[in-house]
């Protein structure tokens, strides 16, 4: 299947599909390496940190795109992409904890500290420049973010559920913890590498 | 080199940061939540291990069900007395403080040559081995030596040795975090002051007890009749310290025939 010569429900579908398997953010593009790691010994935080980041992606993806075209592009300043994109985006977490706190207390409370965390995180950023060199228009840009997000979700909850799993395994004293979960997540790339070509662009 | 190129667009980006600040800013103002500030005061005076402990998330948790009245001023074990007194000030109210306590295993088994039943070759972890057929020691109140407890401690406190979990009470913090890890319920929780231990909990007969375990309590009332001080009795076929009464004479450490009192004071064997 193609990306370009789909056309409405389709392409949406397609588009999606593609940047939750054939181009995960971790397991083929390994973006976001940090928190798939730090946050995956649990499949409730694991799963609190998925949702966070698909939050901040979508709204990040739509920013940073209205800054690039009416800012950057009008003024010729591309070569600013990478900090001006940074800035957008950790004005942009700030300003969603504010806004969940105040209104969304719970959902507040069981992100935690995971909100605060995004700003760091590389695959926010890594969507946002996608975005923009695939010449991406507004609304692929939000469903290409929502699509990653998807994508990291997957990967980190997957990863969560097999190290819950490992705790208990006989794994040498030597591989555990940090060890066998980097041998656990490179398998799962080679894994993820298998949907390579389902879908072309 | 024309300087507009570089001025303009620092400027530009300056601007933008203005921008982003102003309306933090505005955004700060607007959505502000009304926070109580004994939260900050309290989760400055809890020690900040975020072990769990306490029974909460962590120390952030705990301080604030202790503001919303969900938790006592002496919630965190860890902070022990210190950090009780310093939340009972910040709340207002009274507090007895909970002496200090440190983990004490109550099993020398490995070290009496405890016998097996049987031979168990699956998944290295207490709970798993405890699940199977009672675990592969034939005494029923046996520590397992298979480090759950080692695992679950937050403070590097337990460590299992020669298939012993053994704990260091310098590290110790009396959290209590390995007593609801084990799953044979070896593991107790004493006063840091007390200077002997029971180690064995095993309340079958003497004659059991001998049959399985060099080192297991077998009951015999010899700890009983030495104290001076009304400190140990046999009840219910197991001796029992009272740390109230106990003035830490060693008598019963000497006297205990099959070595299952340990003292504090000396290193045990």
């Amino acid at each position: 299947m193609s990306i370009e010569s789909a056309t409405g429900i389709v392409k949406i579908l397609l588009i999606i599909l593609s940047a939750v398997f054939c181009n995960n953010v971790i397991l083929v593009q390994f973006l976001g390496i940090c928190p798939f790691l730090g946050v995956s010994r649990r499949v409730e935080t694991a799963v609190g940190m998925g949702v966070a980041v698909t939050f901040v992606i979508a709204m990040a993806s739509v920013f940073t795109w209205l800054v690039q075209k009416f800012i950057l592009e009008q003024l010729g300043l591309e070569y600013l992409q990478t900090i001006a994109f940074i800035l957008v985006i950790a004005a942009l977490v700030q300003f969603v904890e504010m806004f969940l706190q105040k209104s969304s207390p719970t959902l507040y409370s069981s992100l935690g500290v995971y909100l605060p965390l995004i700003t760091t995180n590389c695959a926010v950023l890594g969507v946002a420049i996608i975005n923009i060199n695939k010449g991406y228009d507004l609304g692929t840009a939000l469903i290409n973010g929502v699509g990653t997000a998807l994508g990291f979700l997957l990967a980190i909850v997957l990863l969560a559920g097999i190290r819950e799993r490992m705790e208990l395994g006989n794994t040498p004293k030597h591989l555990r913890g940090f060890p066998i979960s980097l041998i656990t997540a490179g398998l799962m790339a080679i894994a993820f590498m298998g949907f390579t070509g389902l879908i072309t662009k | 080199m024309n300087f507009t190129d570089i001025i303009v667009p620092a400027l530009i980006l300056a601007a933008m940061g203005l921008i982003f600040g102003l309306a933090l800013a505005f955004a700060s103002k607007k959505f502000h939540v009304e926070k109580d500030p004994r939260i900050a005061q309290v989760r400055e005076a809890l020690p900040g291990a975020n072990c769990g402990g306490c029974g909460f998330a962590g120390c952030d948790a705990l301080a604030g069900a202790i503001v919303a009245g969900q938790a006592p001023v002496n919630g965190c074990t860890v902070g022990g007395a210190a950090s009780a007194k310093k939340i009972a000030e910040i709340m207002g109210v009274d507090t007895v403080a909970d002496e200090p306590k440190v983990a004490f295993v109550r099993c020398q088994g490995a070290l009496g040559g405890v016998k097996l039943k049987a031979d168990y070759s699956g998944v290295a972890d207490c709970a798993a081995a405890a699940d199977v057929a009672g675990g592969p020691i034939s005494c029923r109140f046996a520590c397992l030596g298979m480090g759950t407890c080692e695992r679950a401690c937050p403070f590097d406190a337990i460590k299992v040795k020669d298939g012993l979990a053994v704990v260091d009470r310098e590290k110790c913090t009396g959290c209590g975090v390995c007593v609801s890890a084990c799953p044979r319920g070896v593991i107790e929780m004493i006063p840091k002051k007390a200077s002997i231990g029971v180690a064995c909990r095993n309340t079958d007969s003497g004659k059991a007890v001998r049959e399985i375990c060099s080192r297991g309590c077998i009951a015999c009332g010899i700890c009983e009749k030495k104290c001076g001080s009304d400190a140990i009795k046999v009840e219910g076929g197991i001796s029992k310290v009272n740390y109230e009464n106990c003035a830490g004479c060693g008598t019963s450490v000497e006297s205990c025939p099959t070595k299952c009192i340990v003292s504090f004071s000396k290193k045990p064997e």
